[in-house]
């Protein structure tokens, strides 16, 4: 009660957006995705979707006019894996539900902890984020980047019941959000893949070693199909016993169809072979996160057709399975005709840095249509988003950035940001302390009067 | 060095005052007579037990061979304000002898590197980086960073914790990076010495040493400490018990500079006297009450660095900088005025209570208050990219209408930085004097696509993009997947 009067309170204080309206983006450099560029175009929005996009676009009547002065438009930028809604705080557990204790494993669902009121969520909008795909973590162990060694202080304060017996297989299901301010509901999907790691993680998960971690994921697998087909024979107890609950097989059970796919974090090549090998095994759709030694074997990526998530800063060998880790990994992936997503960091709210991570793998090789892809279009794509969003084309949801330079440039910054063909609010609350503490004032007062 | 120097001259002036004091109060002949002071032979006390006279780990640095250079046709950041078109930069036997526009005169015998269309500025520093004590693979064995044995482990010095062969040095060198200050983590009050390192590859860290460059003493504020006490079930465990453990220690140390130098006043006059006890704690604290040791001070809040500020004030010591100085911003009118340095990330925010009001504006907003201001990294993969960490804070500066130009921003990464770890008249400007620390980038090092493409130290080549010969590889990484290689 008293958390739902918090968050109604929150709500009103954040100035609410103003409501589709019919907007005409002129003078704009416009980047539409799926196809190429129009270096002085327009961008019409109307009824919250995009009307009309070109060079010679006429402006309806009655339209609001933002004039772009020459930057650039771009789609809504997608965070292809993140926390954000589900982790506050990531040092103070009681702020973190982006995994679960051993209660669960499949079925953790993530979409029921997302919380609209996050003070993360306006911060991604500026980095010109307007929709995220949220991916939990094996609890204790992360499973993203989830610990930060802050002056060599390793801080594991991921998520759930952390020491209160093995982590689970599985992290859970992923959801994905939009970032509407003011909306009641964020959550546009949920239950879009489960999420298990390979490698060291995953071998921790389970006692220690790889070889435990893929008798364990293959046989849940297994258990799923047989828990599927044989449903009215396991709720009259007769069936054999299965590895996992009710709960967990069922959430396994789409995965097993091939309508879900498994999120799949591993770092080194033999690791990412296993992880193709399991697929093509078990006939399951499967979405590659990490891959630091992907490029070792980028034509057999390529040629399972399996998408990855890469973060373009890991260089360092900084485990024994990212021993081959190099700047040029997305670069080579994509020549190697992989699809590729690049991620923001995970960690330190810096979501922002995903359109940074882009321009970091276009210096290092990645042509620059990919690199704009691989944080619209591919990311949305992985998440079965396409159809809405993730590119400028005539009938999708206007989620639109307008930025004033290139927006993979440390330079640049987003001028406005729509989402569903409602620009957003700017502010947030780094830019309310920012603004507080750049006023001088001679009134006598401290600051909390400003 | 300057520990060493600095340790001369305070022995030096010790000695003119008491000879000053001789000649003006010559003791009367019968008073000798009476009762002649205790006068002994004033013999050095044996090896290792006189903290003045160690002679510590010194450094081996040798630069590399090099040969007189002019950069040519290059925008140089000067990081002394200056932001030169088809600039000049001559270097010879391991210094800058000259930087200037594009008539300045270039010498008929040095080695002409056109940079028509690059940009340099002085090689990079990073004042907070666990390269060598974190290093990479992060395993256990090599965990070395945080002697999380005791709050005040103002003993250690981080140069015993560093592995030379620590791949993240080579990734730090292709940024650009050319000098670090690799500190002690920061679970205790006093985490121990911090060390300046050369970042050329080096069999020993005596080989990287950064010559004459002054010890740091790492201090830690705020959640780390009490956390990783509290949770042990000893002091400290709160904030308050923090400052208790600091004062307790300024208290100790105090006491012991004034044993040292009661002893020594008496070796002067010629008394008989007892060495106190050599201690390498209170050693290393007393190297700060006597301004030789530089305070590097973990500390995250606003209301926490005017604390740190009152204790130094109270024992009479600087604090000279605080890292991850997320909160400056609000008190950065203090900071000036007191003339502490704030070092700190450019986005990272909210990954702990401390760090929560961390914005993006806060280097220019220290700047602008005229307070010294430094990025730096705590982090392996953002101290290969400090440039555009700058560039974030730069342009977040920038969208509030602040006016920072690359001339100002290049010194939060260079001049500011080679200022706050003691270094200031060595490196981290390009001025005629100055070391030969440069980088030459593809383009404007504030853009995301920018690459360092010729690293020197010292007049020295040490990092070439485009040449394998110039791209040294760790042994830990020879047989290895990738073999060392990264871009």
């Amino acid at each position: 009660m008293i958390r739902s009067l918090l968050l109604a309170s929150a709500a009103c204080a954040l100035a609410l957006p103003a409501a589709a309206e019919t907007v005409a983006i002129v003078n704009a450099r416009i980047e539409p995705v799926s196809s190429a560029a129009i270096p002085a175009g327009t961008l019409v929005i109307k009824d919250g979707k995009i009307a009309a996009v070109g060079a010679n676009v006429a402006v309806p009547a009655g339209a609001r006019v933002v004039d772009a002065k020459g930057g650039v438009v771009t789609p809504g930028l997608v965070a292809a894996a993140s926390n954000l809604g589900a982790s506050e705080v990531s040092g103070v557990r009681e702020t973190r539900d982006d995994g679960t204790g051993n209660a669960l494993s499949a079925a953790f669902d993530i979409a029921y902890a997302i919380n609209p009121a996050s003070t993360f969520i306006p911060l991604a909008r500026d980095g010109g984020i307007t929709s995220s795909a949220v991916t939990p973590v094996l609890s204790g162990i992360g499973g993203g980047a989830s610990e930060h060694a802050d002056d060599g202080v390793v801080e594991e304060m991921t998520a759930g019941k952390v020491g209160s017996g093995d982590p689970p297989l599985f992290g859970g299901q992923a959801a994905f959000i939009r970032l509407k301010a003011g909306a009641p509901d964020i959550v546009e999907a949920s239950k879009l893949a489960v999420a298990v790691s390979l490698g060291e993680s995953g071998a921790r998960a389970v006692g220690g070693s790889r070889g435990a971690d893929l008798v364990l994921i293959r046989s849940a697998l297994e258990d799923a199909r047989a828990f599927a087909a044989r449903r009215a024979a396991y709720e009259q107890g007769a069936t054999r016993d299965f590895g996992l609950s009710r709960l967990d097989l069922q959430a396994l059970v789409p995965v097993v169809q091939g309508k879900t796919p498994l999120l799949i974090r591993v770092s080194r090549a033999a690791d990412i072979r296993q992880a193709l090998k399991l697929a093509a095994d078990e006939k399951i759709r499967v979405i590659l996160e990490g891959v630091e030694e992907g490029w070792m074997v980028a034509p057999e990526i390529a040629k399972a057709g399996v998408p990855v998530i890469v973060d373009p800063q890991a260089d360092l060998p900084e485990s024994f399975e990212a021993l081959g880790a190099r700047l040029d990994n997305a670069a080579r992936l994509h020549a190697a005709g992989v699809t590729v997503a690049i991620n923001g960091a995970r960690d330190f709210n810096n979501l922002r840095q995903e359109r940074l991570n882009a321009g970091l793998a276009v210096a290092n090789g990645l042509p620059y249509a990919a690199g704009l892809a691989a944080v619209t279009l591919v990311p949305a794509r992985i998440w079965g988003q396409d159809g809405k969003i993730g590119s400028l084309d005539v009938g999708k949801v206007a989620d639109v950035v307008v930025w004033n330079g290139d927006p993979l440039e440390t330079t640049s910054w987003p001028l406005n940001v729509f989402v569903g063909g409602v620009e957003q609010p700017k502010d947030s609350r780094q830019t309310q302390l920012r603004d507080r503490y750049a006023k001088s004032d001679d009134s006598g007062y401290p600051p909390a009067y400003r | 060095m300057i520990r060493w120097r600095n340790a001369a001259l305070t022995a030096s002036l010790l000695a003119l005052g008491l000879s000053a004091c001789a000649t003006t109060s010559t003791p009367p002949k019968s008073a000798t007579a009476a009762k002649p002071a205790e006068k002994v032979e004033a013999k050095p006390l044996p090896k290792g037990l006189d903290g003045q006279a160690s002679t510590g780990f010194p450094s081996t640095y040798k630069p590399f061979p090099s040969r007189p250079t002019a950069f040519v046709g290059a925008t140089v950041l000067t990081a002394t304000g200056q932001q030169i078109e088809k600039g000049v930069v001559i270097a010879s036997g391991g210094k800058i002898v000259a930087v200037g526009g594009p008539d300045t005169p270039i010498p008929a015998d040095v080695v002409k590197v056109d940079a028509t269309g690059k940009w340099i500025t002085p090689g990079i520093i990073d004042v907070h980086s666990h390269l060598g004590v974190y290093p990479s693979p992060g395993v256990q064995a090599r965990s070395d960073g945080n002697e999380a044995t005791d709050p005040n482990t103002a003993q250690v010095w981080a140069e015993h914790s560093v592995w030379p062969q620590d791949p993240g040095f080579n990734r730090a060198r292709a940024g650009g990076v050319t000098t670090l200050q690799i500190l002690p983590g920061s679970a205790n009050l006093f985490g121990g010495r911090s060390v300046t390192l050369k970042n050329v590859p080096s069999l020993t860290t005596q080989g990287m040493k950064f010559p004459d460059a002054p010890y740091g003493l790492k201090m830690a504020c705020g959640e780390n400490p009490k956390r990783v006490y509290g949770s042990k079930g000893r002091s400290p465990s709160t904030a308050m018990g923090n400052v208790y453990g600091y004062r307790k220690a300024w208290i100790e140390a105090a006491d012991y500079a004034r044993r040292w130098d009661d002893y020594r006043a008496k070796v002067q006059k010629g008394e008989k006297a007892d060495a106190p006890k050599r201690d390498l704690q209170l050693e290393t604290l007393a190297g700060v009450l006597k301004g030789d040791i530089l305070v590097q001070n973990h500390c995250y809040r606003a209301d926490e660095e005017a604390t740190m500020i009152d204790i130094a004030k109270e024992f009479g010591y600087k604090v000279t900088a605080f890292h991850h100085a997320i909160e400056s911003y609000k008190i950065a009118p203090l900071l000036a005025k007191e003339g502490v340095c704030s070092a700190t990330w450019a986005s990272w925010t909210g990954f702990k209570m401390e760090s929560f009001d961390g914005i993006d504006a806060n280097a220019a907003l220290i700047w602008k208050a005229g307070a010294c201001v430094v990025i730096h990294s705590d982090d392996p993969i953002i101290t290969q990219r400090l440039n555009q960490e700058a560039a974030i804070a730069m342009t977040a500066g920038n969208k509030l209408g602040l006016g920072v130009t690359r001339a100002e921003a290049i010194k939060w990464i260079t001049a500011n930085s080679a200022k706050m770890i003691g270094i200031g008249d060595k490196t981290g400007s390009l001025e005629p004097g100055k070391a030969a620390d440069i980088v030459v980038w593809s383009r404007d090092p504030f853009s995301v696509y920018a690459q360092a493409e010729k690293v020197y130290i010292d007049g020295a080549l040490i990092y070439d993009r485009h040449d394998a010969r110039f791209q040294p590889k760790s042994d830990f990484e020879l047989g290895q997947p990738g073999q060392g290689a990264f871009n």
